[in-house]
């Protein structure tokens, strides 16, 4: 088997159990769908802040919702010790790596995919915003990158919960400035080459932290 | 017998640890002496700016610090040896402190120059995500259950937070930037302030270097109570 079918089959397991279980879409939908309400309350997306406010709302729903989805990558893994299981599959500690990376992503794209709609409905917005998605993917690479490596990490320590946002948090620091800057020129109706330069940083956050996490997440999962 | 002397011996600490100590405490002397008498007063900023010189030191000790964690991680996870971990978590500790320092010495500096105690510039973002990244690689050793899993994941944390910095600098500094940057590296600093500020740097960095010889002692005599215990209790 090669690598990339190794990997999708750690994937299809998890969406497997995610059809059967429904455990992580739905929760994690409603939760990020009541973030988006909570902060309508906060600011006032009536004025002409727009660009500034909604972009920071959409981008704290995600993040939020992110590491809600995180969390239970690997902490259903710990219920009933199916990580032993899956760290004794006769396969490298990078295929796993890749492997629940594409569920994150998945789960977490799927999230946002639905939430962005309404948040452009909510806050009276034009609903055809191919850029948007662009910089939602490119975005949620990044999230799903180091978050699946500290969901692995997290899931091993006392206060797991707790652990994965403080991990998690101050990593994505960088992705969360750039898509915000990048959806607020996207609200606004700024041109792609307003966009470039944060669009560039994203594309770097991924490669590297796709490259680093991927080198690192063996020492995770050791024993 | 000759295992006691030996713990002994650490806990005076050795020949280096005084030679590093005084050398430290002499040139932090000089350093205040330079700073405080000789350095003339900055036109505008006034006294405040002689803050400077503990400020810029304890920040580039601060970085330098998890430099250091970085490379005793990576050392940690290639070679297993228990001593890279001790090294690596001993500068993180003397680390946060410093950065601290600096997130202290900075508001105080910033309100009168600036008019504002913060400001989400590059170098004050970054130094708040390194510390915060920093907090989190104690905490991850706290809330393990064996050591060697801790000191793994700790290691796995020093790696990624700190390639995470420079990143975190690049994305804030072209999104705003207010701190002044060039004023040292341009040369543009009178020589009586660039001397008191090599002097205070001098010291700083000694005194990291005695803390963390410190720190490093004090965590092997904690190893070799376990071991004793251990081998007692057996």
């Amino acid at each position: 088997m090669s690598f990339a079918t190794k990997a999708s089959a750690i994937l299809w397991k998890d969406v497997l159990s995610e059809l059967r279980a429904r455990e992580i879409v739905t929760s994690v939908l409603v939760f990020g769908l009541l973030v988006l309400v909570v902060f309508n309350f906060a600011f006032d997306p009536g004025s002409g802040t727009m660009a500034i406010v909604g972009a920071g709302i959409l981008w704290v729903a995600f993040t939020f919702a992110g590491v809600l989805s995180l969390n239970r990558s690997f902490a259903m893994e710990k219920e009933n010790s199916c990580i032993d299981g899956l760290m004794l599959c006769p396969v490298d500690r990078q295929v796993l790596y890749w492997g629940k990376l594409a569920g994150c992503f998945t789960f977490m794209f799927l999230v946002e995919i639905i939430i962005t709609p309404v948040f452009l409905v909510l806050f009276n917005q034009s609903l055809w915003m191919p850029r948007l998605g662009l910089v939602v993917l490119l975005a949620t690479v990044g999230f799903a990158a180091v978050g699946t490596l500290f969901s692995a990490l997290a899931a091993n320590t006392k206060a797991r919960d707790i652990m994965l946002p403080i991990l998690f948090l101050p990593m994505i620091v960088p992705v969360i400035i750039a898509a915000v800057e990048a959806t607020g020129i996207v609200l606004d109706g700024g041109t792609w080459s307003d966009m470039a330069t944060w669009l560039w940083i994203i594309l770097a956050f991924d490669v590297i932290f796709l490259a680093v996490s991927a080198l690192v997440f063996e020492f995770v999962l050791e024993e | 017998m000759a295992q006691m002397e030996d713990i002994g011996m650490a806990r005076r600490g050795g020949f280096w640890d005084y030679l590093v100590l005084g050398a430290s405490f002499i040139l932090m002397i000089a350093a205040l002496g330079l700073v405080f008498l000789y350095v003339p007063t900055e036109e505008t900023m006034g006294v405040v700016q002689r803050i400077f010189y503990f400020h810029v030191p304890l920040a580039w000790i601060g970085f330098l610090a998890f430099f250091v964690v970085f490379l005793g991680s990576v050392a940690y996870l290639w070679k297993r040896n228990i001593a890279w971990d001790n090294i690596a978590r001993s500068s993180a500790e003397v680390g946060i402190v410093c950065i601290t320092l600096v997130l202290i010495t900075g508001p105080i500096w910033a309100k009168p120059v600036w008019g504002a105690w913060w400001t989400w510039d590059a170098r004050l973002t970054a130094s708040v995500v390194l510390w915060l990244t920093y907090i989190a690689y104690i905490l991850v050793r706290s809330l393990t259950l064996e050591e060697s899993r801790g000191a793994r994941f700790a290691s796995v944390l020093g790696i990624v937070g700190f390639i995470n910095v420079p990143i975190v600098f690049l994305a804030v500094h072209l999104w705003r930037t207010q701190h002044p940057t060039t004023l040292v590296l341009k040369g543009d600093l009178p020589p009586t302030m660039l001397s008191a500020l090599l002097v205070s740097i001098a010291a700083f960095t000694l005194l990291y270097v005695a803390l963390l010889m410190r720190s490093v002692s004090l965590r092997k005599l904690e190893f070799e109570i376990k071991r004793l215990k251990e081998l007692v209790s057996d």
